[in-house]
């Protein structure tokens, strides 16, 4: 049963990620990887894509109960597979498509026949993040201040 | 007698065509992007976004070329915007803690661990004007250091080890985080429900506070015990799913404020806090968000409400640019009835004062001659 339950929260774990990449991807990476699925899987619109807003959460102190600290826009679309599967696309900003066709790929994710093809991508959207964080961080580090004492010739 | 008068409407399609040429100037200069104005004008568009409390950079972009920089009327437009969508949820609180950091500096631990982090800032910059951003010269690449991997502790995490100072801040049992957005202010306020207000206050008039406090209006004896900068996940539950999903990253602005505190018969002597926390890179407005979050908190500190700063309902009540400028700025608009009317009544306490001191500048006061057009 622990086992079952483990297997189900490691499957709902690599959604979690791959929603989460596919929310980062950019229109290009998601339109190149869509063109490359031949034949096209029957795809249904169950809502949107559509646009509005989250309310953006902060906590008091940082680290304290929350408050509403404003709010951002949001893309999302829910999308069913000629098949069964039900995909969500949610992100940031007002790209509808970009909502929609990641819906499409959180859909195909659950099917394994497309499972190399969705890795693909989203593998290809984490090591471009990655590449990015980490050149920004190098250039933040960059700035990190290195304090030295100046030794007084007093004798 | 007053007769309702229309007309205008052709004088308003011209200045509004006459708004858009200048807009747009000189048509044999290339007309500025939204990209661009993202990209070379960050801090403008973070400004909008944080003030019109709305992250997005490519509206905020588009709000202030439509604005030609006027930034308040940029935000007046995307305040605007905000209302035509509709509200999908509410986030999973973002995690500072966990923050990309692209600056962090502390005024009171020289070594805190991570280390102070400049980052791209104005400090220490000499405030010359610059020639050689007249021309579009090369930029060198930044510089690139190893990065250290450990997680950025927290100022107050630091403090609260020894007990020295209070803790973040909690709200009762069962609280619902207000929305000024959905539910007209009553005060006296919430903390969550003022830093609200302040996160989305006009930055000038915050700076303009927190500066009261420092000159004596509200002593507050601040530190800075942190600010840093950076982009935090935003988490969204799905229900459908039963977890929260990455709608991706923001760049936010946090300022922990550390304040000196006697003591009161409820609370020992200790370290408490003002917190700021703002879209976008604006570590002024955090800091002064900050420093007037502490100064309002007078009354649960048993500290004496003397100043402007710790008066909440004249902060709050005047912090928002957007009806700030929509007050002052509609007495331009037609008052043809309402001064028709002071008119009147002037003209009549004139006449009874003439009355009263006497025949000596009879006629002076009178009207003949010139009328009021009634429109």
């Amino acid at each position: 049963m622990d086992a079952i339950k483990q297997n189900i929260g490691a499957a709902a774990d690599g959604r979690k990620r791959a929603m989460g990449l596919l929310a980062r991807a950019s229109a290009v990476e998601l339109q190149t990887a869509w063109q490359a699925i031949e034949p096209k899987p029957e795809v249904h619109p169950v809502r949107g894509p559509e646009s509005g807003l989250v309310m953006v959460r902060g906590r008091i102190g940082g680290g304290g109960d929350p408050f509403n600290l404003g709010e951002a826009t949001v893309s999302r679309a829910t999308v069913r597979l000629g098949s069964g599967e039900i995909g969500h696309g949610q992100l940031l900003g007002n790209d509808r498509e970009k909502a929609r066709l990641a819906a499409i790929f959180d859909a195909l994710h659950q099917r394994s026949e497309y499972s190399q093809v969705v890795g693909q991508l989203i593998d290809a959207v984490e090591s471009r993040i990655d590449a990015e964080d980490r050149r920004q961080a190098e250039e933040t580090a960059a700035t990190r201040v290195d304090f030295f004492t100046m030794v007084r010739g007093d004798n | 007698m007053y007769v309702a008068v229309k007309g205008g409407e052709a004088a308003i399609a011209n200045a509004h065509q006459l708004l858009a040429d200048r807009r747009r100037g000189d048509r044999s200069l290339p007309a500025i992007s939204i990209e661009q104005i993202v990209a070379q004008l960050g801090l403008a568009v973070d400004r909008v976004m944080a003030e019109a409390s709305l992250y997005d950079r490519e509206l905020a972009a588009l709000a202030v070329r439509q604005a030609r920089g006027d930034m308040i009327e940029a935000i007046f437009i995307l305040r605007a915007y905000r209302t035509t969508l509709p509200r999908f949820g509410m986030s999973v609180p973002v995690d500072t803690a966990k923050m990309k950091i692209e600056r962090r500096v502390s005024a009171t631990y020289k070594d805190l661990p991570g280390g102070q982090l400049l980052g791209p800032t104005f400090d220490y910059t000499h405030r010359l004007l610059d020639p050689s951003l007249l021309t579009d010269g090369p930029v060198a690449e930044p510089t690139r250091r190893t990065a250290d991997e450990s997680a950025m502790m927290r100022v107050s995490d630091i403090l609260a080890g020894e007990g020295l100072i209070e803790g973040d801040g909690k709200m009762p049992e069962d609280h619902v985080p207000g929305d000024l957005t959905r539910e007209p202010l009553e005060f006296p306020l919430n903390r969550d429900l003022r830093l609200q207000a302040l996160a989305r206050g006009d930055e000038g008039f915050l700076l303009a506070l927190a500066y009261s406090t420092q000159r004596g209006y509200a002593r507050t004896h601040p530190f800075v015990g942190e600010v840093r900068i950076g982009e935090v996940e935003v988490d969204l539950d799905i229900p459908e799913l039963g977890f929260a999903v990455s709608l991706g990253p923001i760049q936010v602005t946090e300022c922990q404020m550390v304040n000196q505190f006697q003591g009161s018969a409820k609370n020992p002597p200790q370290f408490t806090r003002g917190y700021g926390l703002v879209f976008g890179q604006s570590e002024r407005k955090a800091m002064a968000m900050s420093l007037v979050d502490r100064a309002l908190r007078a009354q649960e500190f048993g500290e004496d409400v003397v100043a402007p700063a710790q008066d909440e309902e004249f902060v709050i009540s005047h912090s928002d640019n957007v009806q700030a400028t929509g007050f002052v700025e509609h007495l331009k608009l037609p008052h043809y009835v309402d001064f028709q009317a002071e008119l009147d009544l002037v003209r009549r306490m004139r006449a009874e004062y003439d009355a009263k001191s006497g025949a000596g500048e009879d006629g002076a006061g009178k009207d003949n001659g010139v009328r009021e057009a009634a429109e």
